[in-house]
């Protein structure tokens, strides 16, 4: 028992997860005595306690399961435990629910873990509806309401949307450059182990006294600083979900930059290792933003620091620049990834190289260049000096140009090919047709006046869903679909996959369709009762919601019943030409057993006798499978 | 079917599809009553950009519907590979250059209505707005009333007159949202903001908040009364003197609650 109480794992996390409470008591107990009764009647508060157990018991949890021993044998001098790959790869399901270094592991790890808090997003939404399908409804109070939105935004952003495209990333990049693996393991098991800790923080928030966080996903100053102890499990959640991405887009970088195999050019990438590269720079240099809000909005709750308070001197409006220089670039983070997946499936699914490469490689740092320019068009009516919102417009409508050419591009990718519509494929179109909805909707906001009268309605709510659920989402279930065999070693359900398509695609629309028009006539987001003149619109989004909700159990049952017992899959099941491909299914621990070189193009479809890579030195052709790839040229 | 015949259909159907668009994004009542100029403004930009959107959309749409019915996979065709067509530089420069040029133009027309909509008027009133959890109150200044300062809770407006709010928060972030004149903006602490409004339909209309303020948030609604310029003057004199006789018709009870 005392061996189990040393050796990193849940039994030593757990008992320094208790110590971390006691040293959070006894931190603020110190510094409230030494204060004295002057200031303070008790002192032993457990709101004190309470925040700074925030803080201590996640990392007491991260050091127990060992996140940092190898710092810590190092920083200490005693010597390091020679890398004897004991923590690399997984042999039975209790490796997944331990520090582990392997990136395919962790990727299946983050995005199992991702899945899981979409559920639990969409569970909230349920509630949501539940409350909204009609007027005056008493389903939750007005409190509780206010807490599902914002568990429920903040869930899905920052413990779906980022991390899911970081699994993906995180599983296929060392493969598609032909790495062993991530240029820091260890930094990527800790990246991973930060999520589960941010997203128990965040739904424990309900059990908060005074309830869960209620003012929204943005949490807006002055609201947030005199808010119940909830907002804490905010504004500490999000540290740990933030720190998760600068680790992990740090190490995406170095890992992209370093470890690509030979022949492996920047421009011999494809797309999807482009597009994470893209996103990589954005979260390194966008996520410190959201940090110091949130801190800020600390330290004014528990300090008394006054940043955002206008009485004593502070800025209101500090606080939504500071967020939205963040919170804006972290659209693209959501997005970019996502253009990766789909242009990868086009490509393979349409048979022909992707229409103009170089274009879609530009497109993405040109998106990552004007993202930073056009953060203050989340504020055309905050407020803020009226000259801004001139810039901020127009740079707003020209970063729709970048986006065009690649919706564009893969449109003329799928002329003249030979389409395979299955799942994935599905998907990918079904994508692009509705993530151009978001995307028009976009560039309407853009236009100040029009803003001025939807800003902050149901148009706002229709326009992020359908750029996160009908652009976003549909990504990462054409990436789960297309990858699912790689990364199980099985092939999924087809038919099944099919239905969820569908089903998922009418309903999507059918619940966030009607919600621009509830927009355009003044209905106000966030309220947890409305107008009766809304009502019939209303009930319609609540039904069709519930019926897009069911539509992800088809997923859910999909995945889960083909990893247990879907026949095998072969290693290049799509033919495609990226190297994830050359190796089995699943990959063996270190990805390659001979050396990758690179000599052509990622998507030589249709070009005779083209190929991506060959694993050297075997002069022979390895790969037989696939007219694309048949020969190695000599 | 010849590939040329195919896609003069399509041609066809998009051309169509895009017509039924415009057609329908007319015919359907998206908005509110338009109960101010800048109303009148804002929904045209609205189908300015209805009609500039919808072929955009019926084109992506059309292209991949095509693509689907005409290149999908045929049987035999499984290991086949389609043409190897890399790119086409003329065609790239052209869907860059053609949605910028679109996009600089919208946003200049958009930059003329949000001119004309904020353009001050030689003649304006001007009225204060206070927010705070979770009502609204409205002050009419000396120079509205004529008389000592008005403390309203209902807001009279005279029709066809340019008011100027001044607008103020007692704690949090309120948004002051008149759908009817399609016009807001956020209420700071520590701050003045302000916008114009010129209401030009009698009636009354919702008033929102319309920024999360806290529990009582989705409740702190309210009424905005446009009247003529002869009620506002009867009604400002009834706020002025309380117990005269004009108080019957436009007796002040409290407009907000929540």
């Amino acid at each position: 028992m005392a061996a189990k109480l040393r050796a990193p794992g849940f039994y030593r996390a757990g008992w320094l997860m208790v110590a971390g409470v006691g040293f959070a008591a006894l931190l603020t107990w110190l510094v409230r005595m030494s204060t004295g009764h002057a200031t303070f009647h008790h002192f032993l508060s457990g709101e004190a306690v309470l925040t700074v157990s925030l803080l201590a018991v996640p990392l007491a949890f991260l050091v127990g399961i060992g996140g940092f021993d190898y710092w810590f044998y190092w920083a200490t001098g005693r010597p390091t435990r020679p890398e004897d790959h004991s923590g690399h790869g997984a042999h039975t399901w209790k490796d997944y629910f331990r520090i582990n270094t392997d990136h395919k592991v962790i990727g299946v790890q983050y995005l199992v873990n991702s899945f899981f808090f979409l559920l639990v997003g969409g569970l909230l939404a349920m509630l949501m509806r539940a409350q909204l399908a009609q007027p005056g409804s008493h389903f939750v109070s007005a409190n509780t309401y206010n807490g599902l939105f914002s568990v429920h935004a903040t869930i899905l952003i920052f413990l779906f949307m980022v991390p899911v495209f970081a699994g993906f990333g995180n599983f296929v990049i060392p493969l598609m450059i032909g790495a062993p693996d991530m240029a820091f393991p260890r930094l990527n098991a800790l990246s991973f182990w930060l999520l589960p800790v941010a997203g128990t923080i965040m739904m424990l928030s309900f059990l908060a006294p005074g309830g869960a966080f209620a003012d929204g996903w943005t949490a807006y100053a002055p609201l947030s600083t005199d808010a119940p102890v909830g907002q804490m499990f905010f504004s500490i959640g999000v540290q740990f979900a933030g720190a998760s991405s600068i680790m992990t887009a740090l190490n995406f970088l170095v890992t992209i930059i370093t470890m690509r195999a030979p022949g492996m050019s920047f421009f011999r990438l494809p797309l999807l290792v482009w597009a994470n590269f893209a996103t990589s720079l954005l979260v390194v240099i966008a996520t410190p933003f959201i940090a110091a809000s949130q801190f800020f909005v600390l330290l004014d709750r528990a300090l008394g620091f006054n940043f955002f308070n206008a009485a004593k001197g502070g800025d209101v409006l500090m606080y939504q620049h500071i967020f939205w220089f963040y919170s804006h670039p972290a659209v693209y983070i959501m997005i970019l990834p996502g253009f990766g997946i789909i242009s990868e499936i086009i490509a393979v699914k349409s048979r022909k190289p992707i229409f103009g490469y170089r274009m879609m490689a530009f497109s993405l740092l040109a998106i990552v260049g004007l993202g930073f320019t056009v953060w203050a068009h989340h504020m055309f009516t905050s407020g803020m000096a009226n000259w801004i919102r001139i810039p901020m417009s127009i740079t707003t409508a020209i970063i729709a140009v970048p986006t065009g050419i690649k919706v564009f591009s893969w449109l003329a990718t799928l002329w003249r090919g030979i389409l395979h519509l299955d799942t994935p494929m599905l998907f990918a179109l079904g994508f692009i047709t509705t993530f151009t909805l978001g995307g028009i909707s976009g560039i309407m906001l853009a236009m100040v006046p029009f803003d001025i009268h939807v800003s902050s309605t149901y148009f706002i709510v229709a326009h992020i869903h359908y750029v996160l659920f009908g652009g976003s989402l549909m990504t990462i279930f054409a990436g789960a679909y297309y990858w699912f065999p790689k990364m199980t070693g099985r092939m999924y359900d087809e038919r099944l996959g099919k239905w969820h398509f569908w089903t998922t695609f009418v309903f999507m629309n059918l619940t966030f369709g009607p919600m621009h028009i509830l927009g355009l006539e003044g209905m106000p987001r966030r309220v947890a009762t409305y107008a009766a003149q809304f009502a019939d619109l209303n009930m319609w989004i609540s039904i069709a919601s519930f019926a897009l909700g069911l539509s992800t159990l088809l997923f859910i049952y999909n995945m889960v019943n083909s990893w247990r017992g879907g026949p095998r899959a072969e290693a290049n099941p799509w033919r495609g030409m990226t190297l994830e491909w050359l190796v089995s299914s699943p990959p063996p621990v270190f990805n390659f057993d001979r050396v990758p070189t690179v000599v052509g193009g990622p998507y030589e479809y249709g070009v005779p006798g083209a190929v991506h890579g060959i694993l050297a030195p075997t002069p022979a052709p390895v790969v037989a499978a696939g007219s694309g790839m048949a020969h190695a040229p000599s | 079917m010849s590939r040329r015949r195919s896609i003069t259909l399509a041609a066809i159907a998009a051309v169509i599809a895009t017509a039924i668009g415009i057609v329908l994004s007319f015919a359907i009542h998206w908005f509110p009553v338009q109960a101010s100029a800048q109303a009148h403004n804002t929904d045209t930009l609205y189908h300015v950009l209805m009609i500039a959107s919808i072929p955009i959309f019926v084109l992506v749409v059309t292209v991949i519907l095509y693509s689907v019915w005409q290149f999908h996979m045929k049987p035999g065709d499984e290991l086949k590979d389609g043409p190897p067509i890399h790119g086409n530089t003329r065609l790239e420069v052209f869907w860059t250059a053609i949605p910028a040029i679109l996009m600089l133009g919208m946003v200049g027309y958009s930059f003329v209505i949000l001119h004309d909509n904020e353009k001050r008027p030689a003649h304006e009133i001007q009225v204060g707005v206070t927010g705070q959890q979770f009502y609204w109150s409205f002050q009419y200044p000396p120079s509205v009333t004529g008389g000592a300062e008005i403390n309203s809770y209902d807001l009279y407006l005279p029709d066809n007159e340019s008011v100027y709010f001044n607008m103020r928060s007692k704690d949090v972030i309120h948004a002051f949202y008149i759908p009817a004149f399609r016009l807001q903006d956020d209420v700071v602490p520590g701050i003045t903001t302000h916008y114009l409004a010129t209401p030009d339909r009698v009636g009354t209309y919702p008033v929102v908040c319309n920024l999360l303020c806290g529990v009582g948030h989705s409740l702190m609604r309210t009424t905005v009364h446009v009247v003529t310029p002869t009620q506002f003057r009867a009604w400002i004199n009834s706020q002025l003197h309380p117990n005269s006789s004009s108080t019957g018709k436009f007796s002040t009870v409290r407009g907000s609650s929540g």
